[in-house]
């Protein structure tokens, strides 16, 4: 249904849904429910539900398919990618979006040996993940949360209608309760930021120069908590000073590999982490070698001080005044230290000292979207941890706290799989985490080996991937690199796409001789989206109320700070169509494949459904997709053997289970020796040794080291510059990229957009319901703004970019950065998709601002155009586009543009067959 | 014209209490009531043009989004509107059937269908626009504060609320009764200081709504430090000169 996995009851009345309601015991949404939610009733009986497989007939987008029975497609599927993993299992290329069962997915994908494997994640969060998980073992969102019940301020950045959905409202609500202040720092006032106490009409893409800027006041006034910077960060670490040098920049080391700092009691340099010594924070010392290092916090310091970091000096380009950014640091000060809180709550650390107390700074933070969209954003993000750590607000009482199993040793993982050749699976995840040019995909030139060129220099730590990319490296590179595209539930040829003109081009293209750019096009998918059009099979998947789902701990869990927990959907209805849960379908064609840990030795299928492996599969000894009721008699935790009644046991306890933190657990997960030890016993992770915070980052200096020449592997020398300067191990702010390539003049306003909170994750905004809350979007603009540009309320107006340009309507407002337009997500749709009549205001005073956005920045000379994304994360920058607004004049047509023709789907039935 | 009835003493006045501090504006008060009630006592709620050109339909609860003042205290605004179950409750009184009517236990103001004659004097009444009219049924529909649900016996007790108040996942929706001084609704109403929403106007609602509220956190002021030094000031200097012990 969408990523916020509250749990739900259904209620049946005569076999049909009579009223779906929010499951008040379950950990996520504690009884309540959004409208999409509740409006579930109608999306399990739309007319877009797709009824059957389907094998194109007409030309691809023409929407013309043959119904076909499940045989028949999944022979032709199986068929198709038996000879791709024979030969080069790379040449399939499988991205699915924002579903819940990525562990499952990127396993047949490992299993099956493709590299060319990723997720939603990388237009959505990959950089909040990555500065996350690279920082501080954790993450905004999914892998931590604000402490909602002591925060006394709250900051939260860049936060629409996003993620996440219920437990933000619950938490806005529970502080709201406790007179808590709140700051929502946002170019738009609308949702969260129309109850926030404060709202800050920030200029989009500036968000990380504001944060420098809070820190430099922090530092200035000596407002850091350098206890918790020297017990549980790096900021002691002693950083080798050495310009010139290959490790110039790196976190000087003794001989056992063990990080060094300066003791001032002793005078001498001892093993940072020991406990009881008195590190400096500030100074130059001597390393044994001669050569001179300095704490990373001394290098902090310096860099923040620096007066371009003054809010007088941002105030301007942040749209911010600087006596407000001065005023909210010192409230961040005040509630930090003055308002600490200090729990009687006795716990030991890592280091086996018992603490009688637990002290707290109440200041918590969120961010998603805003920060996220940036190609600036994984520095901004982690500039916000940095603040946080600076303030000793992680993981602390009122601060911002893991959502176990995080935190994780940083950086969260093993680095991403390497392909062993034909019909051999990956030696690794797909996904992984380098830290070092070596964990890179590319070849012997430094260029990239997966299709959308994640984990190559163009975008090093693309955790999530780029499926932004996707069809159009796949469409540039042609048919010798990809034979299959298999998509599932995402609408990339509409809303998902950063152009869906370019796209929908893409996927229809053809050489010379006729035959297709990108060979065969594979969509699973619920609904009749726009995308569907463009497949050559369509695997119909069910409703979320007709499947088996698994909330799993192995993929993105619903635990919270108070403990791990991890969930299950059961099916409730009956198809009554040729329809298939599409886990099933995977692991069916897992199966068939023969593909290891999915079939046995002899090629028999190991799973006969989905339910049946979300009970069995172990992905290591003892730990499978449920980490509840485990065991024989169902009485283990995180691990145990498989429990044959698992599935019923969930159903017995709500379908969901959760183990509850001890209250010397619920803080200082990090350093908390009894919270790391039962994590590692219950199998979340792998090590209970202390997980050091990284101020510093430093697999960051090592890419930038390699630019610079060190080391064997290096980037190419068009990127080089490119890693030196966006790999700085500290955050750094910078112009978003295509904002400093194009022509501010030209296109003087950011444009961004956001989601309308009835339709959280925006499918199934054809709900029956739902769009009658908002079945059309306008332009948002600045009443000032609008009264320059000469446009009125109901205006018809051009919206230009470099890219294109889009007519619809104006409404304007005072409560939105003047330098900024916006508009909801999602809710323009393509005439003839969703089984929507063809006069729905969806397509005639809907549209989409993705007409003006592009996959590629502007070319640069000669040289291929980069990727639109940001050069650390590859995390798509579909926040970075400008635009200009004019008058479509008093003739305009009443209805937007563009319009590309309606192509709904035309399905022949084939006769039924002679026996 | 149908006469209001008189309430017996002690007679409850069961209502909404609106937080206009915490509503973000979500709609899932007003989707949950729509699936609630489309089944449910009040029978179908009527969908019109479902996928087409005009989607309509009858919804009993509606979220407007509006910004309101000027200037720095100009706010963006979610209002929650529903019937208001008024004590002087015309609506109830320009009836000419008595279909419209308030009931004297609980004050809630119901519509009995069977008496409806669709002539809509109801819902002109209405200032709050409360009031949706069936074009399938040709009846006139409107909240029922869920009666369905808050005296369902079969409900556990913590169930037996409105379903816009069960599901409001920002907390914003309280039901209770306003009769009783100590009620929480009451004692909400009294801490935050409640309004009656056009209370000009003079219809008495039930329902109450709490204005939006300003959390601050005084600090001293501060002030730029002279000069544009930079690297490691005074103050940052003492924080560090401190004995630390890791």
């Amino acid at each position: 249904m969408c990523a916020c996995r509250c749990g739900i009851k259904v209620h049946l009345e005569d076999g049909k849904l009579r009223y779906i309601e929010g499951n008040r015991d379950h950990p996520v949404n504690r009884g309540v429910l959004c409208a999409k939610g509740s409006a579930g009733i109608m999306s399990a009986v739309s007319p877009a539900r797709l009824a059957t497989p389907l094998k194109r007939i007409g030309p691809r987008g023409s929407g013309s398919f043959e119904a076909i029975g499940w045989d028949e497609a999944m022979s032709i599927a199986t068929r198709r990618l038996a000879a791709i993993r024979a030969t080069d299992p790379n040449r399939l290329a499988f991205f699915t979006g924002r579903d819940q069962s990525q562990s499952l997915t990127g396993y047949f994908a490992r299993m099956f040996g493709t590299i060319n494997y990723a997720a939603h994640g990388g237009f959505c969060s990959v950089n909040m993940a990555a500065a996350g998980v690279y920082s501080v073992g954790g993450a905004f969102w999914e892998f931590g949360e604000p402490d909602w019940d002591r925060a006394r301020l709250f900051l939260l950045f860049g936060v629409a209608e996003d993620h996440d959905s219920n437990p933000i409202k619950l938490g806005l609500g529970r502080l709201k309760e406790r007179g808590a202040k709140i700051i929502s720092i946002n170019p738009v006032r609308t949702g969260y930021s129309a109850i926030a106490d404060e709202f800050v009409a920030i200029t989009p893409g500036t968000d990380g120069l504001l944060v420098l800027a809070l820190a430099h006041c922090l530092l200035e006034a000596g407002d850091v908590d350098t206890e918790f910077l020297i017990r549980y960060t790096n900021a002691h670490h002693l950083v080798i000073d050495a310009p010139g040098a290959a490790d110039d920049g790196l976190i000087a080391r003794n001989e056992a590999g063990r990080e060094l700092a300066f003791d001032r009691r002793s005078a001498a340099l001892v093993e940072a982490g020991a406990a009881g010594i008195d590190p400096a924070l500030a100074g130059a010392f001597v390393l044994p070698d001669g050569r001179r290092a300095r704490p990373a916090f001394a290098l902090l310091a310096e860099r923040y001080l620096d007066p371009q970091y003054a809010p007088e000096a941002v105030a301007g380009r942040c749209g911010v005044e600087a006596a407000t950014i001065r005023r909210i640091a010192a409230e961040i000060a005040e509630v930090a230290f003055r308002q600490a809180i200090v729990l009687d709550q006795p716990w030991t650390d890592t280091s086996g000292r018992r603490h009688e107390q637990m002290t707290g700074r109440p200041v918590a933070m969120h961010a998603m979207r805003g920060i996220s969209a940036h190609s600036n954003g994984f520095h901004t993000c982690r500039a916000i941890h940095v603040l946080q750590m600076l303030l000793g607000a992680i993981d602390t009482p009122g601060s911002w706290r893991y959502k176990s199993p995080y935190p994780k040793p940083i950086p969260g993982g093993p680095p991403p799989g390497r392909p062993r050749g034909p019909g051999r699976p990956l030696d690794g995840s797909v996904l992984g985490f380098p830290t070092r040019p070596e964990d890179l995909l590319v070849d012997e030139a430094g260029e990239a080996l997966r299709l959308d060129r994640a984990f190559s220099w163009e975008a090093p730590l693309a955790i999530h991937g780029l499926m932004h990319m996707v069809i159009a490296r796949a469409f540039e590179e042609g048919p010798e690199r990809i034979d299959t595209l298999f998509l599932f539930m995402a609408n990339m040829a509409w809303n998902s796409a950063m152009n869906p003109g370019e796209t929908t081009r893409m996927l229809s293209a053809c050489d010379d001789a006729g035959n297709y750019r990108i060979p065969f096009v594979i969509v699973a998918d619920a609904f009749a989206s726009e995308t569907v059009a463009y497949a050559d099979l369509v695997l119909p998947d069910t409703t979320y109320l007709e499947r088996y789902d698994c909330i799993s701990l192995l993929d993105r869990p619903i635990g919270s700070a108070h403990g791990p927990a991890d969930a299950i959907r059961v099916p409730v209805l009956p198809t009554g169509r040729e329809v298939r849960p599409f886990q099933d379908v995977l692991i069916d064609l897992a199966g068939r494949l023969g593909l290891p840990n999915f079939a046995d030795a002899e090629g028999k299928p190991l799973y006969a459904s989905y339910a049946d492996y979300i009970v069995r599969h172990e992905r290591r000894p003892g730990i499978g997709p449920l980490a509840g009721f485990r065991g024989a008699d169902g009485a283990s935790i995180g691990r145990g053997a498989p429990n044959p009644g698992q599935l019923r046991r969930y159903v017995e306890n709500g379908s969901f289970w959760v183990h509850h933190l001890p209250p010397e657990q619920l803080y200082y997960k990090h350093a908390n020796r009894a919270y790391l030890t039962g994590a590692k016993a219950m199998g979340l992770i792998e090590s209970d040794e202390q997980i050091v915070l990284q101020l510093y980052c430093e697999p960051l200096q090592r890419f930038r080291l390699a630019a610079r020449g060190h080391g064997t592997r290096r980037p190419p020398e068009r990127l080089r510059a490119r890693i030196a300067s966006f790999f700085d191990p500290l955050p750094i702010w910078y112009v978003p990229l295509e904002e400093a390539m194009v022509d501010r003049e030209r296109f003087p306003l950011h444009a961004i957009t956001q989601r309308p909170m009835a339709m959280y994750h925006s499918w199934g905004s054809h709900n029956a319901w739902l769009r009658q809350v908002l079945p059309e979007n306008r332009i948002y603009l600045h009443a000032g703004r609008a009264a320059e540009i000469g446009v009125r309320d109901d205006d018809w107006v051009w919206v230009r970019s470099r890219n294109g340009s889009v007519r619809c309507m104006v409404r304007t407002m005072t409560g939105v950065n003047r330098d900024t337009v916006w508009t909801w997500n999602a809710i323009g749709k393509r005439a003839g998709a969703w089984a929507l009549q063809n006069d729905a205001p969806e397509f005639r005073r809907g549209f989409l601002l993705n007409h003006l956005i592009s996959e590629y920045l502007p070319k640069a000379g000669d040289a291929a155009p980069d990727s639109n994304s940001d050069p650390v994360t590859g995390q798509a920058a579909w926040f970075d586009v400008t635009v200009s607004i004019e008058p479509a004049g008093p003739d305009s047509p009443a209805q937007t543009a563009p319009q590309p023709a309606a192509n709904p789907l035309r399905i022949k039935r084939s006769p039924e067959p002679v026996s | 014209m149908t006469m209001l009835p008189k309430s017996p003493p002690g007679a409850k006045k069961l209502g909404l209490v609106i937080d206009l501090d915490t509503c973000v504006g979500c709609h899932a008060c007003a989707v949950s009531c729509k699936e609630w009630n489309t089944k449910g006592e009040a029978g179908l709620l009527p969908d019109y043009d479902k996928y087409g050109a005009e989607p309509d339909g009858v919804w009993f609860n509606r979220i407007h989004s509006y910004e309101s003042g000027a200037g720095d205290g100009c706010r963006t605004v979610n209002l929650p509107r529903s019937c208001l179950h008024c004590e002087d409750a015309l609506c109830v009184t320009v009836c000419p059937t008595g279909a419209s009517y308030k009931r004297a236990e609980d004050g809630i103001v119901l519509v009995d269908a069977d008496k409806c004659i669709g002539c809509k004097l109801c819902s002109w009444a209405c200032p709050y626009g409360a009031r949706e009219f069936d074009e399938d049924a040709g009846v006139m529909r409107k909240c029922t504060l869920c009666i369905d649900r808050i005296y369902d016996k079969d409900l556990p007790q913590a169930e037996r609320e409105p379903a816009c108040v069960a599901t409001c996942p920002s907390r914003a929706r309280h039901f209770g009764d306003l009769a009783d001084p100590q009620s929480k609704v009451s004692q909400l109403v009294k801490k935050r200081g409640g309004v009656d929403l056009l209370g000009e106007l003079g219809y008495r609602p039930t329902n109450k709504y709490l204005p939006p509220r300003k959390a601050t956190i005084p600090t001293a002021p501060r002030e730029a430090p002279t000069g544009a030094a930079s690297g490691i000031g005074g103050a940052l200097l003492k924080l560090l000169d401190r004995a630390l012990s890791r």
